[in-house]
């Protein structure tokens, strides 16, 4: 049986290669379970070979051997069903969730590469059996020509966002094909594809299944269809699911995906009729962001290292200056210096106690901070439309901060806030947390950004918030984080890890907001109590009128006049 | 009925109505309603307002009571005008007419209506308000005569012949006229303390007339006594509980009108009056000691205030040391507690050993 692929195996001739004859088989192999299970952000997940391992003579067998053997003969199914709480779909609700989410990434990776105004329509329907759903995800974008289609809705881990130190939404790096797999598992249905990329071109139908034994995809069916669409996608999935209204649901993912997404259009039809439809409240694409080189302070010993091993470079020094961000010839001859290594030497040479002191040197030397252009922030204009287009609210703010840095990655952070209207007064202030255009629906108190929300002084606001809760009232708190790796607690990438720097940022953001609806309902206080004054002397000053003309017997023009006079002295007097 | 009370009030009007024409702030003035604002003449006899006077300017502050005290006069102005009459529960009524500007308890309305009386210091009756409350009870040797309503004729009322009830004070007496050769009246503060007199026939006994008051005395049972009494030289003696509302509420209203209304104290108050008791002494000289109860809070604050800033007791030392008497015994007295001595001691024993010596009561 293949192994299966996953994407910290990307240097997989080294790895199968042996690592030396000094070494035994259980010492590979544990070599191979470690490096297996370190996320790798460095490198890109190209496809392994899948070459066979060469078999060990009988008489060497060990119990490690045994083991190691084991070890090797995880299918993909069984990494899935294993794993399956790390990809987000541990139950039927979130597995619903899931599979939309990662198809609508798909979709809005896809058009704004294209720069295309992202449609996406998001249809879920209920089939008989009460826990089966169909969810249909369809795009407006590129499309994807006819030979990829197979591998990227039937291949695990296929796809081309891994690791490139770039904001983008899709991390998650399981895609689709997961969600396929998913539904295939649950269901025994294949995933159904419709694609065109042009209106000269023909749009093509499959049907894939994936090989769970090979992680490769089984083409069920392969024809050309007739699709009204000129351009676009449209993928169906059949899953065991469940629909639930309510926090966490899809209607609320929808939503906050039009949130953090302000120049797509979404539509979403449920299985109960619901038909929510959030318009683009921007024409305009958000910058594409760019990829930059890692910062030095950014990276771990483990993806040095790997850097190492992969460079280009002929020489250390070179390395240093070509491969990271910031470093000039001088700074790397410094770090070299300060490692007591020749800068002339090979970086693939470097062994592990050498990169252990260039990594420590690299983190002594002061650099300056990464670029922070590579940012693709939502931007006030369009956070501030996109509320106001979603949130039913009387006051809107929105605060991109300045690009800042955390160990070696550029983040930015940007607060957007919606107040009053029909918002329940007596209630927690709702937070939506999003990472690079993704809502986050899941473990809020874990993340960075309700921590800051928790720790910010409301009442200097004219907030109410109780000891360690979220704010009291009609309050709307949208916390976004754009970066070219967003720091996530766990593997489940659903609260932002509390780095220093990072919680900062939100505070400084949180806190002008606070100060602006600080503003707004001190205005809104005033200007309340002057209305009801007005309206307390309106409604009183009539009486006057009409007593002096029963008492003085004049007209009715008269008491009209009399009651303009006073109006006029009132307000006179008032102002 | 009364040109005068349609002219007041329609100069009034006029006033504001000016005022309004010449972009001015309205304003109306009443005279300042307390004690404060209170004099009292030991020769006149009675309390007298003093020349403060409360502005009322419209703002937005005072516009809900400036409407509603608009809105009554120009009601006022009706009655008067149709020679009509209105309780104040009925003027209270009438505002539910009003909108915004309707009174929600009647208390509301009755500052109101005393408001607009002390502006043209004219009383209630004149506007055309008349009130609900009992004037008060009589029993004795009096003879009121009164006249039939429908057909104006004389009623002679001998108000020895009510057997177990008694004659109801009317709230306009100014009609009435009397008959008597009681040689004092006796205002009482208690009903039950009346109905004990009344049963065994103190006022034939003592020679004279018994009034209920029933707390403090009403303007009408005030203005009746104070007829009957300078028409016929009458002595009053007042029989109150012996404690500070009884003394300078009860007491202090009946002999020289209220703080409140002190426009019109000059009729509504009995300056002959004085009073019996109970005193304070009483308890030492009657052994009530062990029928008393200590002063509360309440009666040593109302005490106090008295002695502080109630021009009547300040200016008569027998009321100060009367009172400061109490405060240090630390105890009151009520009308009721000489039962201890026999039901009747009050009758055989007390008031007649009282009445013997007139010239000692309090003033």
């Amino acid at each position: 049986m293949k192994r299966i692929r996953t994407k910290t195996m990307s240097k997989p001739k080294r790895k199968r290669a042996s690592p030396g004859p000094n070494l035994s088989k259980a010492k590979k192999a544990a070599v191979r379970i470690l490096v297996k299970n370190i996320p790798d952000p460095a490198v890109n997940g190209t496809k392994p070979p899948m070459e066979k391992i060469p078999p060990v003579p009988k008489e060497f067998v060990t119990e490690a051997d045994k083991m190691a053997a084991k070890q090797r003969d995880i299918s993909v199914s069984e990494f899935f069903l294993k794993n399956r709480h790390l990809l987000g779909f541990d139950n039927p609700k979130k597995a619903l969730l899931t599979t939309i989410k990662e198809a609508v990434d798909n979709s809005l990776d896809a058009c704004e590469e294209a720069k295309i105004l992202p449609e996406i329509l998001v249809e879920v329907k209920q089939l008989e059996q009460q826990d089966r759903f169909v969810v249909v995800v369809e795009d407006n974008g590129p499309g994807v020509v006819r030979e990829q289609i197979p591998s990227i809705f039937g291949k695990l881990l296929y796809g081309s966002k891994f690791h490139s130190m770039k904001q983008s939404r899709g991390q998650q790096g399981i895609g689709i094909s997961a969600a396929g797999m998913y539904g295939q598992l649950t269901t025994g249905v294949s995933t159904k594809i419709t694609s065109r990329i042009s209106r000269k071109k023909p749009a093509h139908y499959f049907e894939i299944q994936i090989d769970t034994a090979k992680n490769k995809p089984t083409i069920l069916k392969d024809e050309i269809v007739n699709w009204k669409k000129p351009q676009g996608t449209r993928v169906q999935i059949e899953l065991e699911a469940k629909y639930q209204k309510g926090p966490r649901s899809v209607e609320d993912y929808m939503r906050q995906t039009a949130l953090a997404n302000p120049h797509a259009t979404l539509i979403f039809k449920g299985p109960d009729g619901t038909k929510d439809e959030y318009k683009s409240a921007t024409r305009k694409l958000p910058t594409a962001p760019k990829e930059i080189k890692p910062h030095p302070h950014g990276v771990e010993l483990g993806i040095l290292m790997k850097m190492l091993k992969s460079s280009t470079s002929r020489r250390v020094s070179g390395f240093l200056a070509h491969d990271f961000a910031r470093i000039s010839s001088k700074t790397a001859a410094g770090i070299c210096q300060q490692a007591g290594i020749d800068p002339e030497a090979k970086p693939t040479a470097i062994a592990h106690g050498e990169a252990d002191k260039l990594y420590r040197a690299m983190n002594a030397t002061k650099i300056m901070n990464p670029p922070t252009n590579c940012l693709s922030p939502i931007g006030e204009p369009a956070l501030l439309a996109a509320l106001k287009a979603n949130v039913d609210a009387d006051f809107y703010t929105a605060i991109t901060r300045p690009p800042s840095v955390y160990r070696g990655n550029p983040f930015q952070i940007e607060v957007a806030a919606a107040y009053g209207g029909k918002m329940p007064m007596e209630e927690l202030a709702q937070l939506l947390r999003l990472a690079n255009r993704v809502p986050l629906l899941y473990q809020q108190s874990a993340c960075a950004t309700a921590k800051s929300v928790l720790q910010t002084a409301w009442k200097n606001y004219g907030i109410q918030q109780s000891k360690g809760a979220l704010p009291t009232g009609p309050l709307m708190i949208a916390i976004h984080m754009a970066s070219v790796w967003v720091p996530f607690t766990s593997e489940s990438k659903e609260a932002v890890a509390s780095y220093p720097e990072i919680i900062r940022e939100i505070k400084l953001a949180l806190q002008e907001c606070g100060r602006r609806l600080d503003a707004y309902i001190r205005r809104g206080a005033r200007d309340a109590e002057a209305k009801r004054k007005k309206d307390y002397i309106r409604s009183y000053l009539p009486h006057i009128g009409i007593g002096l003309r029963e008492i003085l017997g004049f007209k009715q023009t008269d008491e009209k006049k009399v009651l303009g006079l006073l109006t006029d002295i009132l307000e006179k007097e008032r102002a | 009925m009364d040109k005068t009370t349609e002219k007041l009030i329609w100069v009034a009007a006029e006033k504001l109505y000016k005022e309004i024409l010449k972009k001015e702030v309205p304003m109306l003035d009443f005279p300042m309603r307390s004690l404060e604002n209170v004099t009292y003449d030991k020769k006149k006899g009675f309390f007298e307002i003093g020349d403060r006077v409360v502005e009322r300017s419209l703002s937005y502050n005072t516009i809900k009571t400036f409407a509603q005290t608009i809105r009554m006069m120009a009601l006022s102005h009706e009655i008067v005008r149709k020679n009509d009459m209105a309780t104040k529960r009925e003027a209270y009524y009438v505002s539910k007419n009003w909108g915004e500007a309707r009174f929600t308890e009647q208390p509301e309305s009755d500052t109101i209506m005393d408001d607009i009386e002390a502006h043209f210091r004219i009383n209630r009756e004149k506007l055309g308000f008349i009130p609900e409350e009992k004037g008060g009870d009589i029993v004795g040797k009096l003879v009121v005569i009164d006249k039939d309503p429908n057909t104006g004729k004389d009623i002679r009322i001998d108000c020895t012949g009510f057997g177990t009830g008694a004659y109801s004070i009317p709230t306009d007496c100014e009609g009435l006229q009397y008959e008597t050769k009681a040689k004092f009246i006796l205002a009482i503060e208690t009903a039950g303390m009346f109905q004990r007199l009344v049963k065994h026939n103190f006022y034939t006994t003592a020679d004279c007339i018994l009034i209920s008051m029933g707390g403090v005395p009403t303007r009408a049972c005030r203005r009746f006594i104070r007829r009957l009494a300078d028409n016929h030289k009458l002595e009053v003696y007042a029989f109150v509980d012996g404690d500070p509302y009884g003394m300078t509420n009860i007491y202090r209203t009946l002999k020289v009108g209220s703080g409140n209304n002190a426009h019109l104290n000059k009729f509504f108050c009995v300056p002959q009056a004085s009073y019996l008791g109970v005193t304070p002494q009483d308890i030492i000289d009657y052994k009530l000691k062990d029928a008393t109860h200590p002063l509360e809070e309440v009666d040593i604050k109302r005490a106090k205030d008295a002695l502080k800033n109630d021009p009547f007791i300040k200016s008569h030392k027998p009321w100060r040391d009367a009172i400061n008497q109490m405060l240090t015994m630390g105890v009151r007295v009520e009308q009721q507690a000489f039962a201890k001595h026999g039901l009747n001691h009050v009758i055989e024993k007390y008031l007649p050993t009282k009445l013997k010596n007139t010239s000692k009561f309090l003033p």
